[in-house]
């Protein structure tokens, strides 16, 4: 991509960024309790990422973040089938969660579930296959 | 989980770590990491032997998918250990093998174990599984598994043909397999063998009866290579020669002679199963033993041996079936079928493996398994001479090895068919026995060409690339223990008797068991002058005579027209598949997405359309619709707006954008309707997309906006009025016209009861339709590697260019 003078956007995102991404990192963990989950916290990752390829060019974006986006999409089929497949060994059926509740010292009450698992499954699918596409699509000139 | 199923998924298991161990310790073999595997599998099913010698059988079930009936159910029994024995035992002989075979620094070493454990875990689970959904899941992984080893030097072009004909034909019998499994299931209303065979009185007269039955057969003939469908064994033995001693001689092949064995008792008392297994079976024996006669290549000849022996199996069990039909065990005359089959199983296991190894061991050291080149290789491979000679005297049927019983055992059989007084066998039952005789002469024929034509006769040291020499000991520790199997079991064939042979015949003839008794098997090695050792001494002396003048009477095969041979017919079938489909959908897929488009929703337009009118669904009914706000009117007149705009874009950067604006004003819809988690999703979806065109504008060609033809424009209009119109019925129909409550009530009910969640479309989403979500990442990914592979394969082409 041709280098075009874009000093705003560039300032802007250098904070930006954290906020995007921590506020889809805020969506998937709340996604059991309020609007969310796995599924808009992945497209919100990888929307951060979008920006950032707008706002730089891919190489600068892959030097910054060199993730193989496949292997992250096949590290989240894993959680999520491993998640799925995890209650066989205690003896109830495929795709049985669990959950509790745990007391932690400076947090207070924290209610932990084996879907939560399961979600960050989809969200590492998600931010794979949406970079993945982006990304092919974009290095081909 | 048991220690059963463990023992069924280790090899599964283990598989994963062998590609780190390669990597790891690249100067050891990774074979030596693999060995240990099968060896302690072995022994673990050893100690299972006290228990089924005294009839009984363990079962341990793991609940998989109870709504639907399917249970992991491991069950150990007499038929299910022998062969869990088998394939472990000769598993362990063969990982042996080929670590001498192998070298370490020229082979994909971690992908060829990695596979071998594959289909050893696959095997194990097909003879252990009591569900038959379980059992076809495994069943099939072998396919896939023997697929993977035969195209093991994919670089060759008869590798990748070969695998391609054993998966296809092999897959063909097992979805076949898969239908036979559900009429049963439909019959019955359950998968397991067990209750199957309970019930198998209950189902004799079904209508669906027969056609199960021979779907279930399609399965067990495709996979043991049983006539027409053996012509994928002959091209499988492109995989390497450990490959084809395990899986095309010992074990996969035989997963048809187990399925066969298994539903004996199911099926066994019909006249149908009686009449397809026993013909097919020795119509095979015949025909593989024939043209095992015309091969030149050593592993050609074993691959029709094998074939044809696999028919002796066949046909053996087909007779033993006709046993089920007397109701007493006493002077059952009939059941020597039966032992003489697993009798046989087990000896073909011993020599055949012990045959091919040696073929692999001249190839191996001479560099070419083609009888014409070799010859007077006895003074250079004394060990492999002797193995090999053994090995075929047992497969021609002579004494003292173990062939020799088993084929007088399947003489006996043969000729007890003919005294049937069922299903008119007194009259054309006759064929049996002499075709069985006639099978027998070209075994012997083909076993004396095997051992004489490669080691006596004339050494021809200008046809060899390399100087022959004896195999590494390593390569033949293999082969001898094999071969002194061969002498053992010949010379005392009753060890196997009450151990192995009396518990499995216990599972394939159960009701002919009072409770607590056991199948008295005695094997011995003279049973007098009878018509059985008269056939015997026919067997050697025409035999022999043939052996002798095979020079003069080979040219026969020639006259067999080649057109009409079976791998013809087959290539001519693949051709057609690929080349009709391919003119078929060449006639519409122009490769232009606009005409795709057209398809759809023409499609879309008139089958709705259809529907709607011809039940009379269409309903409009307003007393149930919520006031509408000034919220909701701009953001209608906003879409409307942008979705004209869109029409007159002259760019094709605005028609992104203000597609991007429709889509936007979308998700404002959903805030309105309070539906925060719809809200979001379609927001990033939209942003993300619109990016999405960005990153493709620079590929696309210029808008081509004025578009001259009147026609093309008017369908377009037409077609997307028609969407508008349709979509704008059905959401009316759809709201005025509610059958049923919605299910949202349930979701709102059980949320937080059930899943411990408060946002129920997150919970809906991991939890409740979890299946849903998983299967849908898993599209994602699968179409993300499809834009991936084919942009750059495209790139690389490009590069090459």
């Amino acid at each position: 991509m041709r280098k075009t003078n874009n000093l705003i956007l560039e300032t802007a995102i250098k904070v930006l960024l954290f906020f995007i991404v921590l506020y889809s990192v805020y969506i998937f963990t709340a996604g059991h309790y309020y609007p969310g989950g796995g599924f808009i916290g992945g497209l919100m990752t990888a929307g951060a990422i979008v920006l950032l390829l707008i706002t730089y060019d891919i190489k600068t974006v892959e030097e910054l973040l060199p993730v193989n986006y496949r292997i992250l999409t096949a590290i989240g089929l894993l959680f999520a089938i491993g998640t799925s497949a995890g209650s066989l060994l205690f003896n109830v059926p495929f795709l049985t969660h669990a959950f509790g509740d745990v007391h932690l010292p400076l947090l207070g009450e924290l209610s932990l579930h084996t879907a939560t698992l399961f979600d960050l499954g989809v969200y590492f699918v998600v931010v794979g296959v949406t970079m993945t596409i982006i990304q092919t699509i974009g290095e081909d000139e | 989980m048991s220690s059963l199923h463990l023992a069924i998924l280790a090899p599964l298991v283990l598989s994963i770590f062998i590609p780190l161990f390669y990597r790891i310790f690249r100067h050891i073999h990774a074979g030596w990491f693999v060995l240990p595997i099968p060896i302690v599998l072995f022994v673990y099913f050893l100690t299972f032997l006290p228990e089924t010698m005294r009839g009984r059988s363990l079962i341990e079930m793991i609940n998989w998918i109870p709504s639907l009936g399917i249970k992991f159910t491991a069950k150990v029994d007499g038929l299910g250990l022998l062969f869990a024995l088998l394939i472990t035992g000769i598993g362990a002989l063969v990982v042996l093998y080929s670590i001498y075979y192998l070298a370490k620094n020229k082979e994909k070493l971690n992908h060829f174990y990695v596979y071998l454990l594959l289909f050893m875990g696959a095997m194990l689970g097909v003879v252990l599984s009591d569900n038959l959904i379980v059992m076809y899941g495994f069943w099939e992984l072998t396919s896939f598994s023997s697929f993977l080893l035969i195209g093991y030097w994919y670089e060759r072009d008869k590798s990748r043909y070969g695998a391609q004909k054993s998966m296809l034909i092999t897959v063909f019998g097992g979805l076949a397999m898969l239908g036979g499994i559900i009429l049963l299931y439909i019959m019955t209303g359950t998968f397991s063998v067990t209750e199957l065979i309970s019930q198998a009185n209950a189902i004799f007269n079904n209508a669906l009866f027969d056609p199960a039955l021979v779907c279930i057969l399609l399965g067990a003939f495709t996979k043991s290579a049983q006539f027409p469908f053996y012509i994928w064994l002959p091209d499988a033995m492109e995989a390497p020669t450990p490959v084809s001693a395990y899986l095309h001689s010992a074990t996969m092949v035989k997963a048809g002679i187990y399925l066969v064995a298994r539903f004996t008792p199911v099926f066994g008392e019909h006249f149908l199963w009686f009449l397809l297994v026993t013909s097919v079976g020795i119509l095979t024996l015949v025909w593989g033993s024939i043209f095992a006669v015309k091969q030149t290549d050593l592993k050609a000849i074993l691959a029709f041996s094998t074939v044809s022996q696999l028919g002796l199996i066949m046909s053996l069990l087909g007779a033993g079936a006709a046993a089920l039909h007397y109701e007493f065990l006493d002077e059952n005359i009939y059941t020597v079928a039966v032992t003489a089959a697993i009798f046989h199983l087990v000896n073909h296991a011993t020599f055949k493996g012990s045959l091919f190894m040696a073929a692999g061991i001249i190839d191996h050291e001479t560099g070419t398994r083609d009888i014409r080149k070799l010859g007077g290789l006895m003074h250079f491979m004394p060990i492999t001479f002797t193995t090999s000679i053994i090995g075929a005297f047992s497969m021609a049927g002579l004494p003292p090895f173990n062939g020799f019983l088993s084929k007088e055992m399947f003489f006996t059989a043969m000729v007890h068919v003919t005294e049937m007084d069922l299903f008119n066998l007194n009259t054309w039952g006759i064929l049996f026995p002499v075709l069985a005789w006639i099978a027998s002469i070209f075994t012997f024929v083909y076993s004396m060409i095997l051992v004489f034509k490669t080691f006596t006769g004339k050494y021809q040291p200008d046809k060899l690339d390399k100087k022959p020499h004896e195999a590494p000991m390593g390569l033949l520790i293999s082969p001898v223990i094999l071969v002194s199997l061969v002498i053992i079991f010949g010379f005392f064939p009753n060890l196997l008797s009450d151990s192995l042979i009396s518990p499995a015949m216990a599972s394939i003839l159960p009701s002919l068991l009072e409770a607590g008794e056991e199948f008295m098997v005695h094997i011995s090695f003279w049973h007098g002058p009878n018509i059985e050792l008269f056939m015997t001494l026919g067997v050697i002396i025409l035999g022999i005579i043939l052996f002798k003048t095979h020079a003069k009477w080979k040219k026969i095969y020639k006259a067999v027209p080649e057109k009409l041979a079976l791998n013809r017919f087959y290539d001519f079938l693949i051709e057609g598949m690929q080349s009709v489909p391919y003119k078929v959908t060449n006639t519409y897929m122009n490769g232009s997405i606009r005409s795709y488009l057209v398809y759809i929703f023409t499609f879309f337009i008139v089958i709705l359309a259809a529907t709607l009118i011809g039940k009379n669904a269409f309903t409009f009914d307003t007393s149930n619709v919520s006031s509408i706000g000034v919220y909701e009117v701009a953001l209608a007149i906003l879409v409307v707006l942008a979705s004209i705009c869109i029409l007159f874009a002259k760019s094709r950067m605005t028609s992104i954008i203000l597609l991007g604006a429709v889509g936007y004003t979308v998700s404002l819809f959903y805030v309105l309707f309070r539906a925060p988690d719809l809200a979001l999703t379609q927001l990033v979806i939209e942003t993300i997309s619109v990016a999405l065109f960005l990153v493709c504008f620079y590929h696309l060609p210029k808008l081509r906006r004025f578009e001259t033809r009147m026609r093309f424009r008017f369908t377009n209009a037409l077609i997307s009025v028609g969407v508008g119109v349709m979509v704008t019925l059905i959401a009316l129909s759809a709201h005025s016209n509610k059958l049923f409550d919605s299910i949202s009530q349930y979701y709102v009910e059980n949320t937080y009861t059930e899943a411990a969640g408060k946002n129920m479309v997150n919970v809906i989403l991991v939890d409740f339709r979890g299946f849903d979500t998983l299967f849908e990442i898993t599209v994602l990914a699968i179409a993300s590697l499809g834009i991936y592979s084919m942009i750059k394969l495209r790139l690389n082409r490009r590069k090459e260019e």
